[in-house]
């Protein structure tokens, strides 16, 4: 050791204080070069200063000391916040990367004065520890983008099976999307209990939004108007689009007595009628 | 002649058959199909890649666009399983007949709607079947 009453201090802690504001300047710039203005640049000195204490901390103690601990859980609150506004991967793990260039330019310009055999290797060893970190950063950012996409998943699904209430006693399901055997299910279990609920006696099945109608979801949409036809209510399938129409017949598809509606005003107009409910335009009576 | 952009995809949930359909549909609409070609051959996509599943226990799906020698743009999907193959295609190919719970008119449907359907099977050792819609 060069500086008496360090023991315990390695080279590269010893560097990382001595040339604190070098260093964290050389990074935020790094940093602040790719993130470029989504995160002001307060901020992120903010957040730099904090790591680099962190860091300089872990790097005198090495992996065992509490440091090591609060900078995982320190950057694994950074790149959660960081998956959640959008960033990419390498823009979230550069905040740890960056930090060995900095360090690096900063050795080289040193090195003709008092970088050595010793310090290179800890470099080496303190890089490594970086990289270990950055990996941490990018797990850590891959879980939370997958916690984000799993609860779009979920809060799809419940949006996409609402069941609406169109007139006294007529109930309507708009669907959206792929109609796999899951959904299906909440569909019919939603669409049955609304029947119950309502005391509705007409529902619409509303296909505009699905993209496709093959023989599964043609047979999930058969089996759910059997349902509500054994709760006594009578089922429209509107939204038929031409495209659709056209497959239907070439699959060989048969909707037999059940009745079908191009538009979902068609299917309205048509159990409005059954009911015996009369429109009748504006005029002054 | 097959062009660069293929798409493999594993064929193992039900959402592998999403992704399929979805595949389908962005090669359908690059070969500029009419709208009812490209629901026809996603429709037809759908009920392949779900048999696959069902029947074939599981397989992969090779989604490509293609052209003819007079330059007309197609697409061309190849279903290929390990499963235990189909024993009597005539019947397999019957409007109806279904070994499994469906309505029995995937195989059939999915024929009907495109222009080259080739079926390739062996008792024991999958089945491999390759479609194509071209632009009308």
């Amino acid at each position: 050791m060069t500086q008496p009453g360090s023991a315990g201090q390695t080279r590269i802690a010893q560097l990382l204080t001595e040339h604190r504001d070098d260093v964290l300047g050389r990074w935020v710039a790094a940093v602040a070069g790719t993130v470029r203005g989504r995160i002001t640049e307060r901020e992120l000195r903010h957040e730099s200063e904090e790591l680099y204490g962190l860091l300089v901390r872990q790097a005198a103690d090495g992996p065992a000391g509490t440091a090591a601990d609060e900078l995982r859980s320190m950057l694994a609150d950074l790149s959660r916040s960081r998956a959640r506004q959008g960033f990419t991967p390498s823009e979230t793990a550069v905040s740890v990367f960056a930090l060995k260039q900095a360090l690096f330019s900063l050795l080289e310009e040193k090195a003709d004065v008092d970088a050595d055999a010793k310090t290179y290797r800890e470099f080496v060893l303190f890089s490594s520890v970086l990289d270990d970190l950055g990996l941490h950063t990018f797990e850590t950012f891959a879980a939370a983008r997958e916690q984000v996409i799993a609860d779009q998943a979920e809060s799809l699904l419940e949006l996409s099976t609402p069941v609406v209430k169109l007139w006294d006693g007529i109930v309507a399901v708009p669907l959206i999307g792929t109609l796999d055997s899951a959904r299906t299910q909440v569909v019919m279990e939603s669409l049955l209990q609304t029947l119950v609920d309502t005391g509705s006696r007409y529902a619409v099945i509303d296909i505009t939004g699905v993209a496709a109608v093959d023989t599964e979801v043609a047979q999930h949409l058969l089996k759910t108007v059997v349902a509500a036809r054994l709760m006594g209510a009578e089922c429209v399938i509107s939204g038929i689009r031409p495209q659709i129409a056209h497959t239907i017949v070439t699959l060989g598809i048969e909707f037999a007595d059940i009745v079908t509606k191009a538009t979902l005003a068609d299917a309205l107009a048509h159990v409005l009628r059954q009911s015996g409910v009369q429109i009748i335009s504006g005029g002054q009576a | 002649m097959t062009t660069s952009d293929d798409v493999e995809i594993p064929i193992a949930t039900g959402d592998d058959v999403v992704r399929v359909r979805q595949a389908t549909r962005t090669a359908a609409g690059a070969a500029r199909l009419s709208l009812v070609d490209q629901t026809k051959v996603v429709t037809a996509a759908s009920e392949l890649a779900r048999n696959t599943l069902v029947y074939g226990g599981g397989g992969e799906a090779l989604v490509s666009q293609v052209t003819d020698e007079r330059g007309r743009a197609g697409v061309r999907i190849v279903f290929r399983d390990e499963g235990p193959g189909i024993a009597d295609v005539d019947l397999a190919l019957t409007d109806g007949w279904t070994s499994g719970q469906g309505l029995g008119l995937g195989l059939t449907g999915a024929r009907r709607l495109v222009d080259a359907f080739d079926l390739e099977t062996a008792v024991g050792q999958g089945t491999t079947i390759t479609v194509t819609k071209w632009r009308r």
